[in-house]
């Protein structure tokens, strides 16, 4: 059963259009993430769904109920806000049973409740302090406590982790989908960072200017993007994308690379993945995630079918467990990642083998997958 | 490195001359303000032979309270000479309700300015903002007119209502631009939370609204207390204000001017407005600065 359902949701504030038809589907304990760069309408599009905004068309279900015209009190959801949102003048005990003294539940129950969120969010020693009195990882428990113990249809985070440093935003990561798993509750949570949508999701909703790009799992996400600018949002280094003239040799595709000093190379297409026959003699883009271009090892050289280009090194980053070697291919900077300890220094000619199986293509105008 | 400690030395010297020119210009300020003050002071504790024989800032010969005594429980005004006693608890009935009630409500109109926006509120609140603007002189006779059909003409109520009427505008504008500078997105976890306007009002906005309480209460008192324009239209006899009642005291002349009693009488009609000064005057320019800099 959905537990969110979300129907050609339009959205205006005045003559500017935000939302432009959204449709989302979202089952019962699902993570869904909505993802972007900023203003492609994420967070308006939470903020319909919590109520705190009207849509200017469509619907939105919660449960088997329109929601539309439901105040957000009513909407069975609970939200945890970018700045958290603690009530500064109360302690966190207070912010935990404020929504819950509002409703006017008995006060037995109450403490029963602040209880047991407080204990599973290991905060118990904090029921009396001030929000100030917090670290930013402890108010984002806090807030998380708020909305857990309304125990609601679904649960909605603005940008939760954003205001943390990075290695507290990495654990607090970990902990919400730990959270998920033990309460399996749906979640909606908006963020702009990919990374963080990739490691949380059960599917992700990549938005731009207003309208879902697309609608998947992480997987295909990150393997089967739909058009340019999502391959290019997820992962990270980002995808390469290159022009590329296309050819066909009895019934072969290639694409023609050029690696510098009027050098050039031929990269073979496997058939099954394919579809270039109608672009032959044209240029396309080329897309291709850095690890797919690795250093030239023996067993790359067996599996590979000949897609080794000699290229010279630009710049070398180490990452640690890999190293980022940038090239030139076809005028555009190409990043690719190697083994720290097969990298070449700037300068030096490398080998390098190119996966082609993952290998995607985009329409050079429109953007869209071919 | 020598020549860098010299430098150090020379640069301070000047600094320490500049300091010194600061503190002679400002203490120089000080004293010229503080003059009438001392003035006052000096020629209110004097006997009239006193202030007869001696010069305006020369010390008491005898030190006497008489004059206080006088301008408090004994002093004519008019006919009457019961000093400005009375006329001081009726600013004190008048300022403490105007004051409340107009703080109170330019809260509320702040918080609905500030988060409960509206289709036209801010057209709402521009207008609202022009009340900063009249003069007081503008309003006189359409107020008398209006008091008159309220049936509150004459009467402490209705100099009650000419000042919160004229002082929401401010209240609420200092108000709704302290407002501004707290969080939405408190407003939104609380309405998420099942509270509606008056329970968000009170239980989150109210408590972080300390600051902003001072400056609303300071300026209103002050405004209110020290008006003489308003009490001398829409009051009269035993209503007035301890303004008004100073300015007749002087004006009534049996034979010799009492100027230590004057002085007197007008020191005790600014004690409040200097006493809430001294009191809460930090949190004055501090709520001041907190609602323009976040606003």
């Amino acid at each position: 059963m959905a537990a969110l359902k979300i129907e050609n949701i339009y959205k205006k504030f005045g003559s500017v259009e935000v939302l432009k038809g959204i449709s989302l589907d979202v089952a019962s304990g699902e993570f869904l993430v909505l993802v972007g760069p900023s203003g492609c309408g994420k967070s308006t599009l939470l903020n319909l769904i919590a109520g705190l905004e009207t849509v200017s068309a469509g619907s939105i279900m919660i449960g088997d109920r329109v929601v539309n015209d439901i105040s957000p009190k009513d909407r069975d959801i609970a939200m945890v806000f970018q700045s958290y949102a603690l009530y500064p003048n109360m302690n966190i005990r207070k912010n935990l049973s404020f929504g819950l003294e509002t409703r006017k539940m008995p006060k037995a129950q109450i403490q029963e409740i602040v209880q047991k969120v407080s204990t599973l969010l290991q905060i118990q020693n904090l029921l009396d302090r001030k929000p100030s009195e917090l670290s930013g990882g402890q108010r984002q428990r806090v807030a998380m406590g708020r909305a857990l113990a309304r125990n609601p249809k679904v649960f909605l985070f603005d940008e939760p982790l954003s205001n943390l440093d990075a290695k507290l935003r990495v654990e607090m990561r970990t902990e919400i989908k730990r959270l998920h798993q033990r309460i399996n509750t749906t979640i909606v949570y908006v963020t702009h960072d990919q990374i963080e949508a990739m490691t949380m999701a059960d599917r992700i909703a990549i938005m731009k200017d207003g309208i879902v790009q697309q609608f998947d799992t992480p997987e295909n996400v990150y393997d089967n993007p739909s058009n340019r600018f999502v391959a290019g949002f997820i992962g990270s280094p980002s995808m390469n994308f290159m022009p590329a003239k296309v050819g066909i040799d009895a019934g072969q595709a290639f694409l023609i690379m050029d690696t510098g000093n009027g050098r050039s190379h031929k990269l073979t297409v496997p058939r099954e993945i394919s579809p270039l026959a109608p672009w032959n003699d044209r240029e396309v883009i080329f897309g291709i995630r850095p690890e797919q271009i690795t250093e030239d090892t023996k067993r790359s050289r067996e599996t590979g079918k000949n897609n080794i280009i000699n290229c010279e090194v630009q710049v070398v980053e180490p990452t640690g467990p890999d190293t980022l070697v940038f090239i030139q291919l076809n005028g555009v900077e190409v990043t690719c990642r190697v083994h720290p300890a097969a990298a070449r220094r700037p300068g030096e000619t490398m080998a390098l083998q190119v996966d082609m199986s993952k290998a995607i293509f985009f329409h050079p105008e429109t953007g869209e997958r071919i | 490195m020598p020549d860098m400690s010299a430098g150090n030395q020379r640069l301070s010297i000047s600094q320490t001359i500049g300091r010194w020119l600061i503190y002679a210009v400002l203490i120089l300020f000080a004293l010229y303000f503080l003059l009438p003050w001392i003035v006052m002071l000096l020629t209110s504790v004097k006997t009239m032979a006193d202030i007869r024989t001696g010069n305006l800032i020369s010390f008491p010969r005898e030190f006497t309270l008489e004059a206080w005594k006088s301008a408090w429980s004994g002093a004519c005004i008019g006919v009457k000479c019961g000093g400005i006693k009375a006329y001081f608890f009726n600013s004190v009935k008048m300022a403490v309700p105007a004051v409340a009630i107009s703080t109170l409500i330019g809260a509320v109109n702040g918080y609905v300015f500030s988060k409960w926006r509206f289709r036209g509120s801010e057209m709402i609140f521009s207008l609202l903002l022009i009340g900063c603007f009249i003069p007081f002189q503008v309003i006189l006779l359409p107020m008398a007119r209006t008091l008159g059909n309220l049936g509150l003409a004459q009467s402490l109520s209705g100099l009650i209502l000419v000042h919160v009427v004229y002082g929401v505008a401010f209240t609420t504008l200092f108000f709704r631009n302290f407002y501004v500078g707290i969080p939405t997105e408190l407003v939104n976890a609380a309405r998420i939370d099942g509270a509606g306007f008056f329970r968000i009002f009170f239980r989150i906005m109210l408590p972080v609204s300390k600051p902003i309480f001072v400056v609303c209460i300071i300026w209103q008192t002050t405004q209110i207390w020290n008006d003489f324009l308003f009490g001398v239209v829409f009051s009269s006899g035993d209503t007035q204000p301890v303004t008004v009642a100073l300015n007749n005291l002087v004006n009534t002349s049996t034979g010799v001017k009492r100027y230590n009693v004057d002085m007197a009488a007008a020191i005790i009609a600014a004690f409040p407005t200097l006493l809430v000064y001294i009191v809460a005057g930090k949190y004055f320019v501090r709520g001041l600065t907190a609602g323009a800099v976040k606003g």
